[in-house]
């Protein structure tokens, strides 16, 4: 147990102030990167690539070049060729030259909305007729978009030296399929041998969108002496530093990055699109370019998530005792290698203590946009799967849903299904909150069902920098590197006002560039109210003992006779006749005690918490229509410690939300000649306001984890993870057929009742 | 000696063992001790595959101590959204 | 195509601008005004992020061209506040958490104005139908609706007070 935990009652945390920068956001003021402006500003636009799959044959940009008002123009020759390497700038290695090509294409283009070529112009109109004037000859190629599709041998071949990674032998001929990975335990035979019932199923889903409000934008500004600025949207400025330089080979430190206001990103913003064709551009121009991407474009040219197909075969004993667990997982990693699949093998049944079990996970590449990260990359299709069949098991054996994960759940010292053994964790108190619930204590009515299911997630750690100082009149500026997509600023500056004892309103949070901060891993995997969490709290502890110092020498006494409470020194010595000194008092003499009070703290942090979520949902379905209606929807989590409360309720409805929509109704549809036919709002239909009822959230504080100061576990993703399978139970229940095809939209649903079958 | 176990990917490396003792009490020395046994392991645990120690992921961490008894997994690194 | 001439009344100030005729509504606000506050989520009308309140009526501006406003009353994000206090609303968002990223906030906002402006007493029902042309990826709208509803009585309160 760390020694905060045990301290007096906390004043701070746990409590739900105002968000520090609460006030810009709701008076427009807030800067979001398509807000900014530099002087001499030039309008980007990009061409995009019209065909899901072909070679480039040429590309004649001179009669845009010749337009008057065109200032740049690039294409794919104008980029350096990037050797096939790692670089560990976002979460997990990304390979750069993939990335590169992905920024712009080079020989080949591998999906409609690949980039092709840019431009800068002195206005927006100016620019799209310049679009219209490059001339691209292309020889069309067959393309495959399905997974399964993809996996055939006849399949058209997007990457001539792909030879398929993990399996017994290599191949010999290139392939779509990037690699295979298995996970194993006991023994499947013997396992599914002793079960009484089996359950197995095939599911499907569907690539979807993080869908964030907020364009990708940025604002790229080349010196004249080669150092530059970049504002833009993003989860990282110093992934976005990193990437740009590997892109245009160029040295990190001569690219300043400054993150603007992010406009939600949920994991779509932790990699780049824009950033190295904005430089590009104005390296060219000699001016600022700014690229703001429309929203066809987001669509089009950015990752969604994965599609899937999950196969899940399950079995167990009369008693509800899962004795066998077999997964085979196949997902689109689109126009490149790398999709969620690897997470998706080790989070699949990671709720589950099964002593025989095997997952296998296929990364298969087609023409779609590179799928990026999207909340929890991967679970919530697994978790679909594994969730939906674990609910037929429970019908079948007529065991309440939340009976059988508690009799089958992981705790303490169980081993988890990808390996190593669990500490700290809190799933079954998670179960046992849901089951007490009100809501799962309600009946259902005609046409109504209920959907039970649970989620896991791994969080991370990782690399942060958090710097403290305090300002000459005793208030306190805290700073660090991580974009503020969900109300960290607040957690921050709370954490800071805990450690330092002030009100929350004496600390000033704020997200620094990339030359004004040290090093932070971007914002992602649930992992800064923990890391920099744990960075902020190390600087201000270490603020507290620079302030007990100088208390000491001014009252003469040894330090451990002073002792800091309430943002206060006080002197232990009852011989010295001395009153407490506040640290305004101290911040006004620390000139005179040494120099000013600035602590900072650069940590790689380690043992994060995973995180596990239990959510019910009850539906109703109008039978002749298909509509389904959200009735009520409670969802319970594993957090650990709240530091603000309001915002981790954020955290899980939103995720919530976002998984009733990937249920229910959001998709990619792509026409047979490879094109998105849905690249907008109407058609790529999000929930509304109107689609929801309230959300309650639980929030499960039984098991704190103890290497975070004030016991905090990441909480951002694993909200999403149950949401497919609990929305698809209860449909399945309330229309009495197995729905095992995402999304389950109206007509999905009118032809599962009719046919008797989903 | 730690006991440890590898995914299947690195079982590749290893001609499909997956699990060893290897005295080592940091992770750098564990790596370092698995490209000695099986060359070209370490590096690639290094670029590809997070530690788990007793349970705790550590992930780009070479100095994070490895007990005489300790469990130690090794899993791919953990990304997020 | 030569620009024209538009003199327009944005947040009570008489305010006079060049726009090209296809220019939206949305773009002459943030591009020729300089009022950044009012959001472009999508361009096609969909997600609300640029809505806007046109002679007492909530419209997406990226929907209205930018001559349109030629003689009327326009209401954006910039001008909810009075004299350095807070709306209601843009309280009630704050204290309720009712944003994350805060991109969507002054779309939501405009349009609850415009909704309590028309109905100083909504169900919670009927608030989540007028707004259902805004568009949230973050708070799953749960808070948003809170707040809404909550400024609602408030708002009633100090009517009758």
């Amino acid at each position: 147990m760390s020694e905060v935990l045990d301290k007096p009652a906390l004043k701070v945390v746990g409590t739900r102030p105002i968000r520090p920068d609460g006030a810009d956001k709701v008076t427009g003021r807030a800067a979001f990167a398509a807000d900014f402006t530099m002087p001499g500003q030039l309008v980007g636009k990009i061409l995009r690539s019209p065909h899901a799959h072909a070679r480039i044959v040429s590309i004649d940009t001179r009669k845009a070049r010749a337009l008057p008002g065109v200032k740049a123009v690039v294409v794919g020759k104008d980029f350096p060729d990037i050797a096939s390497a790692f670089h560990e700038g976002g979460e997990a290695a990304s390979n750069m030259r993939d990335l590169a090509m992905n920024v712009i294409a080079r020989d080949k283009v591998l999906y409609e909305g690949h980039a092709v070529a840019a431009v800068a112009a002195i206005s927006s109109a100016r620019a799209d007729e310049a679009l219209a004037l490059i001339e691209v000859t292309y020889e069309v190629l067959p393309h495959v978009i399905d997974v399964e599709a993809a996996m055939r041998p006849d399949a058209p071949v997007l990457h001539d030296h792909m030879f398929t990674e993990g399996l017994e032998a290599k191949p010999t001929k290139a392939s779509n399929i990037v690699k295979r990975n298995r996970i194993a335990r006991g023994d499947l035979a013997e396992g599914f041998a002793a079960a009484d019932v089996i359950v197995e199923r095939r599911y499907t889903t569907k690539a979807v969108h993080q869908g964030y409000i907020e364009p990708h934008a940025c604002v790229a500004a080349w010196g004249a002496d080669g150092q530059c600025q970049i504002w833009c949207s993003s989860q990282g400025a110093f992934m976005v530093q990193a990437y740009t330089a590997q892109v245009l080979a160029m040295e990190n430190s001569n690219i300043r990055v400054t993150p603007a206001e992010i406009g939600g990103g949920f994991g779509g913003k932790t990699t780049i699109y824009i950033e190295p064709v904005a430089l590009a551009l104005s390296r060219q121009s000699g001016s600022p370019v700014k690229i703001v991407m429309t929203r066809d474009e987001v669509f089009r040219a950015t990752g969604p998530t994965s599609g899937a197909v999950v196969e899940v075969k399950l079995g167990a004993k009369k008693d509800g005792t899962i004795t066998a667990a077999e997964v085979e997982m196949k997902f689109q990693a689109g126009a490149f290698p790398g999709s969620p699949v690897g997470a998706a093998s080790m989070t699949a049944l990671a709720c589950y203590d099964i002593p025989n079990l095997q997952i296998t996970g296929w990364d298969v590449v087609s023409n779609m946009p590179k799928v990026a990260a999207y909340r929890a990359p991967g679970a919530p299709i697994a978790a679909f799967g594994v969730e939906s069949a674990v609910d037929e098991l429970a019908r079948q054996l007529d065991i309440d849903p939340i009976d059988l994960r508690l009799k089958n759940g992981v705790r303490n010292g169980v081993k988890a299904a990808y390996g190593p053994t669990f500490a700290n964790i809190g799933y079954l108190d998670t179960l046992a909150a849901v089951k007490d619930s009100a809501h799962y204590k309600t009946s259902l009515g005609p046409n109504q069902g209920r959907g039970v299911a649970a989620g896991f997630w791994f969080n991370i750690g990782g690399l942060s920098t958090a710097a403290v100082h305090v300002q000459e009149d005793g208030s306190v500026v805290v700073a660090t590197g991580n974009p503020d997509i969900g109300g960290s600023r607040a957690s921050m500056a709370m954490m800071a006002a805990e450690t330092l004892g002030l009100p929350v309103e004496k600390v000033r949070p704020i997200v620094a560039d990339t030359a004004s901060i040290g090093f932070s891993m971007l914002t992602g995997g649930s992992r800064v109210t923990f890391a920099t969490g744990m960075a902020v709290v190390t600087a201000a502890q270490t603020v507290v003992d620079n302030l007990k110092a100088r208390a000491a020498k001014l009252w003469d006494v040894p330090v451990d006779q002073v002792a800091w409470r309430d943002g206060q020194a006080i002197c232990l010595d009852a011989a010295k006749d001395v009153k407490p000194m506040t640290l305004a008092t101290l911040a006004a003499q620390a000139g005179r005690t040494g120099g000013p009070i600035s602590a900072e703290s650069a940590i790689n942090a380690q043992g994060a918490g995973p995180g596990f979520g239990v959510h019910v949902c009850d539906v109703e379905v109008d039978p002749e229509t298909g509509h389904v209606t959200v009735l009520r929807y409670t969802a319970a989590q594993d957090v650990g410690k709240a530091i603000h409360p309001s915002y981790v309720e954020g955290q899980v409805q939103g995720g919530v939300a976002q998984g009733v929509g990937w249920a229910l109704n959001e998709e990619y549809v792509f026409g047979p000649d490879g094109k998105m036919e849905n690249s907008g709002f109407l058609d790529y239909r999000v929930p509304v306001a109107s689609d929801l009822p309230m959300i309650d959230a639980i929030l499960v504080e039984t098991a704190p984890n103890p290497r975070h100061p004030y016991g905090a576990k990441g909480v951002g993703e694993v909200p999403i993870v149950p949401p497919l399978a609990a929305v698809a139970n209860a449909v399945s229940q309330a229309i009495g057929v197995r729905m095992t095809h995402l999304p389950l939209s109206p007509p999905a649903i009118v032809a599962a009742i009719e046919k008797g079958q989903g | 000696m730690a006991h440890v176990v590898v995914n299947s990917e690195c079982a590749a490396f290893t001609g499909g063992v997956t699990e060893f003792d290897i005295a080592a009490d940091t992770v750098r020395r564990l790596v370092a001790e698995l490209d000695a046994r099986f060359p070209g392991l370490g590096e690639f645990v290094d670029r590809r595959m997070a530690v788990a120690i007793d349970g705790e992921i550590h992930q780009d961490a070479w100095l994070s101590p490895i007990g005489p008894d300790s469990e130690v997994y090794l899993i791919p690194k953990i990304g997020g959204g | 195509m030569s620009k024209r001439h538009v003199t327009t009344v944005v947040n009570g100030d008489q305010t006079e601008f060049l726009a090209d005729p296809g220019m939206t509504l949305l773009d002459a606000l943030r591009d020729e005004l300089n009022l950044t506050g009012t959001k472009e989520g999508c361009g096609s009308g969909d997600c609300g992020a640029c809505t806007v309140i046109l002679d007492g009526r909530i419209v997406c501006s990226c929907l209205v061209l930018a001559p349109e406003a030629e003689g009327k009353r326009v209401e954006t994000i910039e001008g909810l506040a009075h004299d350095g206090r807070l709306h209601a609303l843009q309280q009630k968002f704050l204290e309720h958490a009712a944003l994350q990223c805060g991109f969507c906030t002054p779309g939501f906002l405009m349009a609850s104005k415009a909704l309590l402006d028309a109905n100083p007493d909504p169900t919670e029902t009927e608030a989540r139908y007028w707004l259902a042309g805004n568009l949230c990826r973050c708070t799953g709208y749960d808070k948003i609706i809170r707040a809404v509803l909550d400024a609602a009585a408030e708002l009633r309160q100090a009517r009758v007070a």
